[in-house]
């Protein structure tokens, strides 16, 4: 079978959207001034991140994304986002505290791209593997109970812990107001 | 086939959208007929023989109609729900096989996709209600979070006991599992799981409620909340809100008949294919209408009540008791 005419082109094409959603989609959340839109950045964002992964050969990985970030996450961020006053404008800060946290902020991050940046160029890219087919049941349970075993103890743990959080905050939070 | 992927890419976004648009259409015709035949009535009759031509003319109407959008609401997220309701839907029949040879994918991942698609679905009417700037939108949006969030858990577990019964996450393995009979079929698979139609039962339920089906039709409740989220949307943007609601009836019930009644496998075990899986499937969105027009809209907190209290221990239970048949035998 012969190959498809220009399909480089496309396949490049189609990365180049995944890395637009994913930067236009952080930008979007960063920059909106209304709180839904923001959480709508944050969508697109984890969508152009799914076609990254899927662009890795990770199909289980972008699939996760997809149900997790998009269909659990930011849904609960919106539902908070609707108990809170409807579009309101933020409470001005001074612009003194302004400075100090956006400066504070601006350091953190720039260390942390400065590492991440040590870290690409220092070390050679390990060469990505294909998974296109791994993502089976069997396959999934192993990773689960042997090579991850830990942290998904550990995330359980977590998980433990925050669904006994909000039953305290559940409890207590009627009654004193 | 040795189609190129971009033909069969192309190939199979027409054959679903078309099937989508004339699923959608005729199953308003199927609805109304049906409502019209429970309530002692005839229905749609004037346009063409037995009103069949009425969805043809119910969609020139949408499609002429101005697409209004509310001075105060959200432009923007106004006009982009009714597309984000509906591609959810067209991505989760990729994975759908129709047959043996008729499916646009087949991916190990089938029924995670499924999922992972299916639940962009509530953020997308949720954006419509509160974009709308309606209260009666926004109270249909809040509604529709704590609905679909209640039932996706016991619609999850359920799904989790079926796969540890098939092992596989293909659907296309799921069907060729159960070929052979419709004793074979996983409804019917009793030695797995003694509680296996208690399990279709509460999959069931939970697709009405994923769907927003009357009696679990709380977003749109229409004697309470005018059309819920879909209060400000005129001429064919809520049109597409209706075809989204049907193209997503349409994937739970492909699924229900991948997962449970055997795909395309014919119940005798001979002459399986593509009609066996539309008969299938027709029949359950059948079953769908036929508890609409039956059963009253429930309160909203009964609906809440009916998940955490019962469908959610019980399918736990169910989880439970296949993995340790399983472990056991």
């Amino acid at each position: 079978m012969k190959p498809f005419p220009a399909a480089d082109l496309l396949v490049l094409g189609v990365f180049a959207v995944a890395v637009l959603l994913t930067v236009a989609g952080a930008l979007i959340a960063v920059l909106s001034t209304r709180l839904i839109r923001s959480v709508c950045g944050l969508a697109l964002t984890c969508f152009g991140l799914a076609l990254l992964y899927y662009f890795l050969h990770s199909p289980f990985l972008a699939l996760m994304e997809i149900l997790i970030y998009v269909g659990a996450i930011c849904v609960t961020i919106i539902f908070a986002v609707m108990l809170a006053e409807p579009d309101e404008a933020p409470a001005q800060e001074s612009r003194g505290a302004a400075f100090l946290w956006g400066g504070l902020a601006l350091v953190v991050s720039g260390a942390v791209f400065w590492a991440l940046v040590q870290l690409g160029w220092g070390h050679a890219w390990a060469a990505p593997t294909s998974r296109a087919n791994a993502g089976t049941v069997h396959d999934l349970g192993v990773a689960l109970l042997t090579t991850y075993s830990l942290a998904f103890e550990l995330i359980s743990l977590v998980l433990l812990a925050a669904i006994l959080g909000a039953l305290v905050i559940a409890h207590h939070g009627r009654s004193k107001s | 086939m040795n189609v190129p992927e971009p033909y069969r890419l192309l190939l199979y976004l027409v054959g679903t959208l078309a099937f989508v648009g004339l699923n959608a259409a005729y199953l308003v015709w199927v609805e109304r007929k049906g409502a019209a035949r429970f309530q002692r009535r005839p229905g749609p009759t004037e346009v063409g023989p037995a009103g069949l031509l009425q969805p043809i003319a119910d969609a020139l109407k949408l499609l002429s109609k101005q697409v209004l959008v509310p001075p105060e609401a959200d432009r923007l997220l106004f006009r982009l729900a009714p597309l984000l309701v509906l591609m959810p839907a067209l991505m989760c029949l990729a994975t759908i096989p129709f047959s043996a040879a008729l499916g646009a994918r087949d991916l190990n991942l089938g029924l995670v996709m499924v999922f992972a698609f299916g639940s962009i679905n509530v953020l997308a009417i949720m954006l419509g209600g509160w974009a709308s700037r309606n209260k009666y939108s926004i109270i249909s949006a809040a509604r529709i979070v704590s609905q679909n969030v209640a039932y996706e858990i016991p619609m999850l577990l359920v799904v989790i006991t079926l796969l540890m019964v098939t092992g596989t996450m293909n659907l296309r393995e799921i069907v060729e599992q159960q070929a052979g009979g419709f004793w074979h079929w996983h409804i019917l698979r009793l030695t797995a799981n003694p509680l296996m139609p208690v399990t279709f039962l509460i999959f069931f339920i939970c697709l009405l409620a994923e769907t927003n089906r009357a009696p679990f039709d709380m977003a749109e409740a229409e004697s309470e909340l005018v059309a819920g989220a879909f209060t400000e949307y005129a001429g064919m943007s809520f049109g597409v809100f209706f075809m989204a609601e049907y193209a997503n009836v349409l994937v739970g019930c492909s699924l229900a008949t991948v997962l449970f009644f055997g795909g395309w496998q014919s119940p005798v075990g001979v002459g399986s294919g593509l009609l066996w899986f539309l008969l299938k499937l027709y029949l359950l969105i059948f079953l769908v209408v036929w508890v609409r027009w039956t059963f009253p809209r429930t309160q909203f907190y009964r609906l809440l009540n009916l998940s955490w209290t019962l469908l959610i221990p019980v399918s736990l239970g169910i989880l439970l008791l296949t993995a340790g048949l399983l472990k056991v035998f």
